[in-house]
């Protein structure tokens, strides 16, 4: 795997759109190519060159290339957009969309991210060692089609409208999480939370899944208890209280039976 | 004004019965003329060349589109492109905005397109949207089937005054068309209910579907407007509901066309594809296309678009309310649904026809079918019922399809039901191919024809306006279907009433757009004029002169076309 370093040499005025920086368009590259690459500072066109030193050198495949994003991200917007291979490594934060609808390999921000990270996700893997903003892994505004497959991992606390709409893949959150989780989630996702929850747990959920380490501030009246189950959840075994819900949204039946979605709360 | 030759191309004009003859088009000061003296000469050797193409059914402007538009983001997402020369910023698929819709339509060879629905109260609304959509001449059809007045006068067998009302209407939302909407089933829908016969009574108004056609084709005639009726059927939409069809077609029967601009239907039915389904539950869905087009093909009067299924994903969006609160009830999407007082209603869902779902395969199949076994296809016009079958900008796909069995065969085989599709409908016994003069028939000719516009559109006559289209597309030539959808996707060359619009697949101009609308002059009737201002008193929310649509701002470039209709 070869790698491209880019090193920050200038910071935009306004915040950068930088879909350009994934191994997908990076892929079979030179730096000089790679500095010619267009990022949007409002609605004016640069070159990635203007804003950052380019090191190093690209893979024949996006699976063959890593990018090492050196100094302050906090201004670029939508790293690794559409990625479907290689690896992105950010030492810092970066700002809104990180990883969208990102469809594979893998993206690890050392810092923290901003809103929307890995909106519509299909894919990949996305790990953030500090929090992440409000709208983790969920849909695009409008659409219904949320987080389809692939994790998500964050060391800290995330915003809120975490997995709002959510289909399918994880999310594992270390620290707590604000209001609305898995809002509307239908299908298979599933939404690990080790701290605790505000509230607006699971509204409008239709299926999936959400464990809760750290109890909730404000349960739905919606949810109704079933039983207790004995479970191993990421690496910790314990006894879980299984409630169902939201009994407010119309389920679907899955050979024969009602599908919910299912609320774990640990003891 | 410049003069223009377009020299040696394969020319299709169904008015003047020119079937693809080598022949040379000139056009002087936005008309077509015999001859022309120092023009610009294009060489169209090897293409094809017929008018502007006009788009009879269409929701491209107002506030159901807006609705649709708002809420949909992921409409646009991946889907824009840049401002760039003189033309403006693009964006959406199924509600694209103003600016891609008349770039899309002229891409395509279109150069007219009928705003579909136009709820009166929202008049201004939509004019504000068809000002900003370049390009193409647009008119908008007023909403009439469940109106307050109409059902009032109607229930009465009030003629004259319902027409009457028309005339003030069309005159102050600056109209083109009668257009109805679910007679009576819109006005239950404010109940909670519907028609889903042509008999079912409308609660409190106590009138049915079948009186209220019927009157407003009386008074469409007393009037002499151009258009004929155009009228969204009930039942719209539900297996077997192919009967409530034949039963809404009858009621032309014995209604003769009065007007001076040689229309010859009294009742355009539109979207029919969504009308012609037979079984008794989606289980057991089947088309019933065959039914259809042959009661069309015998009754001379009528005149249907069709609707074509598309097989992408959507925005449905209609003044038929519980059709859309039937829609999301089945899909679970997200629902918008709006009562307009006095006047409509409107609903707006989004919906994928998917390849793979068995009932969108016999929808496609019998929008196709509807089209293959019409007889007269003067009288059967291409339509998506935009963007409620798909976009408009399939209808070179839909061309493929109509003229190419291969290219039917190729999508039966790629339905993951496919044996259920052709069980339940008749697509693949069919052979025909549709010719380039019937595409032309069905996209010209026929149209302008039934809008009451051929004296303007559909040919390429010396007198009619300039409305050329050149297509990269040699007829004498075998073609892979494919090749059928990109040559019609992209003109090589666009006039606009002599304005050169495309010249050599680039759009450099955007035209001198014209709204086009109807003003009818009746006899004074102090009577309808009482009952305006009274239901403006007791019941608008708006005053009557916050109702019209006057000035400049909202019609900058308007085409009115007078109507005597003093006895």
């Amino acid at each position: 795997m070869q790698t491209v370093t880019l090193i920050p040499i200038a910071q935009p005025g306004l915040r950068l759109e930088v879909d350009n920086i994934s191994p997908d368009k990076f892929a079979g590259k030179t730096a000089e190519q790679i500095a010619a690459l267009h990022v949007y500072e409002g609605n004016t066109q640069h070159t990635m060159g203007k804003f950052f030193r380019v090191e190093g050198e690209s893979g024949a495949t996006a699976a063959d290339t890593r990018i090492v994003i050196k100094g302050d991200a906090t201004r670029l917007k939508y790293i690794g957009m559409r990625m479907t291979a290689g690896e992105i490594l950010v030492e810092n934060s970066t700002d809104m969309y990180t990883g969208a609808w990102m469809q594979g390999g893998k993206i690890h921000v050392k810092g923290n991210v901003d809103a929307f990270a890995a909106t519509g996700m299909k894919g990949g893997e996305l790990l953030i060692d500090g929090n992440a903003g409000n709208y983790l892994g969920a849909a695009y505004r409008g659409d219904w089609r949320g987080m389809q497959s692939g994790t998500i991992r964050v060391a800290g606390n995330v915003g809120s409208d975490m997995g709002y709409f959510m289909n399918g893949g994880t999310i594992i959150v270390g620290g707590n999480a604000d209001v609305h989780v898995a809002t509307h989630a239908e299908g298979n996702g599933k939404i690990i939370i080790k701290g605790s929850a505000k509230s607006k747990v699971g509204g409008q959920m239709v299926g999936g899944e959400i464990y809760i380490f750290g109890g909730v501030d404000v349960m739905m009246p919606t949810y109704v208890y079933r039983r207790d189950v004995d479970l191993e959840v990421d690496g910790t075994k314990a006894k879980f209280a299984l409630f169902e819900g939201d009994t407010a949204e119309r389920h679907p039946k899955r050979k024969g039976e009602v599908v919910y979605g299912k609320l774990y709360l640990k003891y | 004004m410049s003069e223009y030759l377009i020299k040696n191309g394969f020319v299709f004009d169904p008015t003047q019965k020119i079937n693809g003859d080598v022949k040379d088009v000139a056009i002087q000061d936005g008309k077509i003329v015999d001859k022309v003296a120092k023009p610009k000469v294009i060489d169209a050797k090897g293409m094809t060349v017929m008018a502007g193409a006009l788009d009879i059914h269409a929701h491209v402007a107002g506030p159901k589109v807006n609705i649709g538009r708002i809420f949909r983001p992921e409409d646009k997402l991946f889907n824009e492109t840049p401002r760039k020369g003189m033309m403006r910023s693009e964006g959406g698929f199924s509600i694209p905005t103003t600016y891609r819709t008349g770039y899309a339509y002229a891409r395509m060879g279109y150069t007219t397109v009928m705003e579909a629905a136009m709820p009166p109260l929202f008049a201004r609304h939509v004019h504000e949207e068809i000002r900003d959509t370049p390009i193409i001449d647009e008119g908008a059809y007023p909403v009439f089937g469940n109106n307050w007045f109409v059902l009032e006068y109607l229930k009465n067998r009030e003629i004259e005054n319902t027409a009457a009302y028309i005339a003030w209407l069309l005159r102050v939302t600056r109209g083109f068309a009668v257009k109805l909407v679910n007679p009576g089933g819109t006005e239950a829908w404010g109940w909670g209910l519907n028609c889903l016969q042509v008999t079912d009574p409308v609660p409190y108004f106590d009138i049915t579907p079948e009186e209220i056609i019927k009157g407003l084709i009386e008074a469409n005639e007393y009037l002499g407007l151009p258009h004929s009726i155009h009228l969204h059927g009930n039942n719209l939409g539900n297996p077997g509901n192919y009967t409530t069809t034949l039963d809404t077609l009858k009621l032309a029967e014995g209604y003769k066309a009065k007007n001076n601009f040689g229309r010859d239907v009294v009742m355009h039915h539109t979207h029919i594809q969504f009308h012609s389904y037979g079984g008794t539950k989606w289980a057991d869905f089947e088309s019933k296309a065959k039914e259809v087009a042959d009661y069309v093909n015998r009754q001379k009067n009528i005149s249907i678009d069709v609707g074509f299924v598309t097989l992408d994903e959507t925005t449905t969006m209609t003044a038929d309310g519980p059709f859309e609160h039937h829609l999301t009830e089945l899909n679970h999407l997200k629902w918008a649904n709006a009562d307009v007082e006095l006047e409509t209603a409107a609903g707006v869902v989004p919906y994928i026809y998917s390849p793979d779902i068995f009932v969108s395969g016999v929808q496609w199949a019998v929008g196709l079918e509807i089209a293959l076994f019409s007889k007269d296809m003067m009288r059967c016009h291409l339509t998506t019922d935009h963007p409620n079958a798909g976009p408009f900008t399939r209808y070179p796909r839909v061309l493929k399809w109509l003229m190419s069995q291969k290219a039917r065969d190729e999508q039966i085989k790629a339905f993951k039901a496919s044996d259920k599709v052709v069980s339940q409908s008749q697509i693949a016994e069919i052979d025909r191919e549709l010719t380039l003069f019937e595409v032309a028939q069905m996209t010209r000719a026929g149209p302008a024809k039934v809008l009451g516009l051929s004296h303007m559109y559909g040919g390429l006559k010396p007198g009619l306006d300039a409305d050329v289209a050149v297509y990269d597309f040699n007829p004498e030539k075998e073609h892979k279907p494919d090749e059928i959808e990109k040559a019609f996707s992209h003109v090589k060359f666009l006039w606009k009433t002599g304005t050169p619009i495309i010249t050599d697949g680039e759009i450099i101009s955007h035209g001198n757009k014209r709204t086009l609308w109807v003003n009818p002059k009746v006899n004074e009737n102090p009577q309808v004029m009482r009952d305006i201002h009274d239901k403006f008193l007791k019941f608008y929310t708006v005053t009557e002169k916050n109702y019209e649509v006057t000035g400049k701002h909202f019609i900058p470039n308007p085409f009115v076309i007078e109507v005597d209709a003093t006895r």
